[in-house]
């Protein structure tokens, strides 16, 4: 079977005035479907960049990208748009929520540029399955700024799930969470992932990167490391330890 | 993407910044508001004027005294008192194509009838002033050539002045002192209504010329001389016919002007339409500038809204929106805003042409074209002052849009 992900060469040059900032250089790199992957490194390492690329946001300055078997490179601007529409998930740092929509608007979004168009009683329908599926069905019609950071996080994923993707692309989901909220989110993930989606994130943290299968390393724009983990945690059980950690602090007080 | 669901979603981008969006669309209003109230104010002035020129007569030549030609011609008349009785016969007599003419003179007068007293206008015209002028006799009858030549005292009554002086009784056969002379009520005319500047039309009284120029106006010439042609074919030849008898019996030598001037009831109208259009135009053109005005503000709050709204294109590009989506949301923003703000000014013109109507006393006429016209313009103009700044984010980068702030 032909992979999910294929990068060739993959390079990515910035411009930034006189200056050129090699941001990704000469990456190569072919990625499975149903696999669970952390992509780490330093700030500035090129993670994010590569990570808008293969989310079809951005266009590499060289290289091949296939995604599915297309060859992405050859595609116009709305053949993009589709491609992040249909098969794509992209779920960002900060949430990027449309601040005045209720979180059930949120999630409907996507399927406000689905082509063919969707009847609106499914929209509906599609978006209150997604939003019950993330824990948070009685929160549908409240605004991003009345939720927690976990709860809009979670909002953000069931937007990005909406039009059943076969990708789900996350720049540092957990970077603006605390520890637990971070494992539930993980959670999420690995729940999604036992279920056949292709998870694909960005992380510095290397507890969290544990959560996952596979773990790419970056630095300086190229992949210096690329490991399955060995020793992966799961998160209902770190769940369950640090509840019980918890108690102890409780009673030790 | 669905339109309907489009055009929710830009009602509720708006609703959000209410001031913004009542602030923007007010240059709507008043450019729409503004143009339909100056092209009914202009339409109205146009349709009295006509119906009073249609009310001259038809086929009317009027004979002018005196000249008119320098200063243009207005819809007043001589005073210069160059005609005279000898050549109102000469024109009937000798001119081939005239079906009837009358000479007129006006003055004011103190009219008395029973306890009742009115100033009113008195005309002195022949028997046929009342056919040519397209009066018509509601009750009793006209006077006759006898009484013209006589120089009988009998009168013919507008509704007005019927009204005042013998209410809903019988005015006919009644007598009424006119500068103390006793004139027997021959007739009752129809009614013709207000003219252009709003006076009463019918707040006259018609006498023969004869007994006129002796009891109210004096003198011996007249200020104008209707002539009828017989039909709108023989027209241009009677004028020219009466140009030329005139010219002779006032002995005027080749290259010296005329001391009268004649023009038929078509160069009247047409000159006075041909105003009324100027006029109509110029307000229209002055309310849809303040229209264009109120086009370039909603791009330029269009143009805020893109910048304002740059995260929001972006996220909505990388969860799959595509340009023509975004162009689509924009444009649509900015013509609900300009069709609303049509809407609303469709209805302050309409109830501005009237509040003009009611406190000017102007006539004002809102006619469906310009309602409809200035409606569908406003709709063009969010289209056009709505496609730069929906183009504007429609081409902007998804990675670029999502990291503005
Ligand atoms: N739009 C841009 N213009 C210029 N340089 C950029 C741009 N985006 C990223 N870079 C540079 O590219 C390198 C990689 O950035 P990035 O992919 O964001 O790293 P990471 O996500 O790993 O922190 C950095 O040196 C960064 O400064
Ligand atoms: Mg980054």
């Amino acid at each position: 079977m032909a992979a999910l992900i294929k990068l060739e060469n993959f390079s990515k040059t910035y411009n930034s005035g006189e200056m050129e900032v090699h941001a990704v250089r000469s990456v190569s790199l072919e990625i499975q479907a149903g696999e669970f992957i952390a992509i780490m490194g330093a700030s500035g390492s090129g993670k994010s960049t590569m990570m808008n690329s293969v989310g079809c946001l951005d266009r590499p300055t060289s290289g091949k990208f296939w995604l599915d078997g297309v060859d992405v490179g050859s595609l116009g601007r709305d053949q993009l748009a589709d491609l992040r529409n249909k098969k794509i998930g992209f779920i960002f740092q900060g949430f990027n929520l449309l601040a005045r929509s209720t979180a059930l608007e949120n999630i409907e979004l996507p399927m406000l540029y689905l082509r063919p168009s969707i009847p609106a009683r499914e929209q509906v329908e599609r978006a209150n399955q997604a939003l019950s599926m993330v824990g948070l069905a009685d929160r549908g019609d409240h605004r991003p700024s009345q939720l927690s950071g976990g709860q809009q996080q979670r909002v953000a994923i069931a937007r990005a799930l909406v039009n059943h993707p076969k990708l789900l692309l996350a720049d540092e989901p957990t970077g603006n969470l605390d520890t637990q909220t971070s494992i539930e989110i993980m959670g999420v993930f690995q729940d999604l992932n036992r279920k056949g989606m292709t998870v694909i994130m960005v992380t510095h943290e290397l507890d969290i990167a544990r959560y996952c299968k596979r773990n790419v390393v970056m630095r300086d724009g190229r992949i210096v490391g690329d490991t399955a983990v060995t020793n992966r945690l799961d998160a209902v059980e770190e769940l369950q330890k640090l509840r019980l950690e918890h108690q102890a602090v409780q009673l030790a007080t | 993407m669905i339109i309907i669901a489009t055009i929710r979603m830009a009602i509720r981008a708006l609703q959000r910044n209410t001031l913004r969006t009542l602030l923007t669309m007010l240059g709507i209003i008043i450019g729409v508001g503004a143009v339909i109230a100056m092209i009914s104010i202009g339409n109205g002035a146009r349709a009295q004027i006509e119906s009073q020129i249609a009310s001259l007569g038809q086929n009317v030549i009027l004979v002018m005294s005196g000249n008119f030609s320098r200063g243009g011609i207005g819809m007043g008349f001589g005073s210069a008192g160059t005609l005279t009785k000898e050549d109102f016969e000469a024109m009937t007599r000798e001119v081939i194509g005239v079906s009837g003419a009358s000479p007129e003179v006006r003055g004011n007068a103190q009219v008395a009838a029973g306890n009742q007293n009115v100033n009113t206008s008195i005309i002195g015209g022949s028997e046929e002033y009342a056919v040519i002028r397209s009066w018509t006799i509601t009750s009793g009858s006209n006077f006759i050539d006898q009484d013209v030549r006589s120089a009988n005292k009998v009168a013919l009554l507008g509704k007005t002045t019927a009204g005042t002086l013998f209410g809903d009784g019988e005015a006919v056969g009644q007598v009424i002192r006119i500068k103390n002379a006793p004139f027997v009520v021959v007739g009752v005319l129809g009614a013709k209504g207000s003219d252009a500047r709003g006076f009463d039309q019918d707040d006259i009284i018609i006498i023969p010329y004869t007994s006129a120029m002796k009891r109210i106006t004096g003198g011996t010439t007249f200020r104008s001389i209707s002539v009828q042609a017989m039909d709108a074919a023989s027209s241009p030849q009677v004028q020219s016919d009466l140009n030329e008898l005139l010219r002779q019996r006032h002995r005027i030598q080749d290259g010296k002007e005329d001391d009268f001037t004649i023009r038929s009831q078509q160069e009247i109208a047409d000159f006075a339409t041909a105003s009324t259009k100027v006029m109509t135009v110029l307000l229209g053109s002055i309310a849809g500038v303040s229209l264009l005005v109120g086009g370039i503000g909603i791009m330029n709050i269009m143009l805020v809204s893109v910048t304002e709204r740059t995260r929001e294109i972006g996220v909505r590009m990388a969860i799959g929106a595509r340009g023509q989506d975004i162009l689509l949301q924009f444009l649509i923003e900015a013509v609900v805003l300009s069709v609303v703000g049509g809407g609303v000014g469709v209805i302050f013109g309409i109830g501005g042409a009237y509040a003009v109507a009611k406190t000017q006393n102007w006539a004002t006429l809102v006619s469906t074209s310009s309602v409809v016209l200035s409606f569908l313009t406003s709709a063009g103009i969010g289209i056009f002052f709505g496609f730069y700044p929906a183009r504007k984010a429609a081409q902007l980068d998804p990675i670029e849009a999502l990291r503005f702030d």
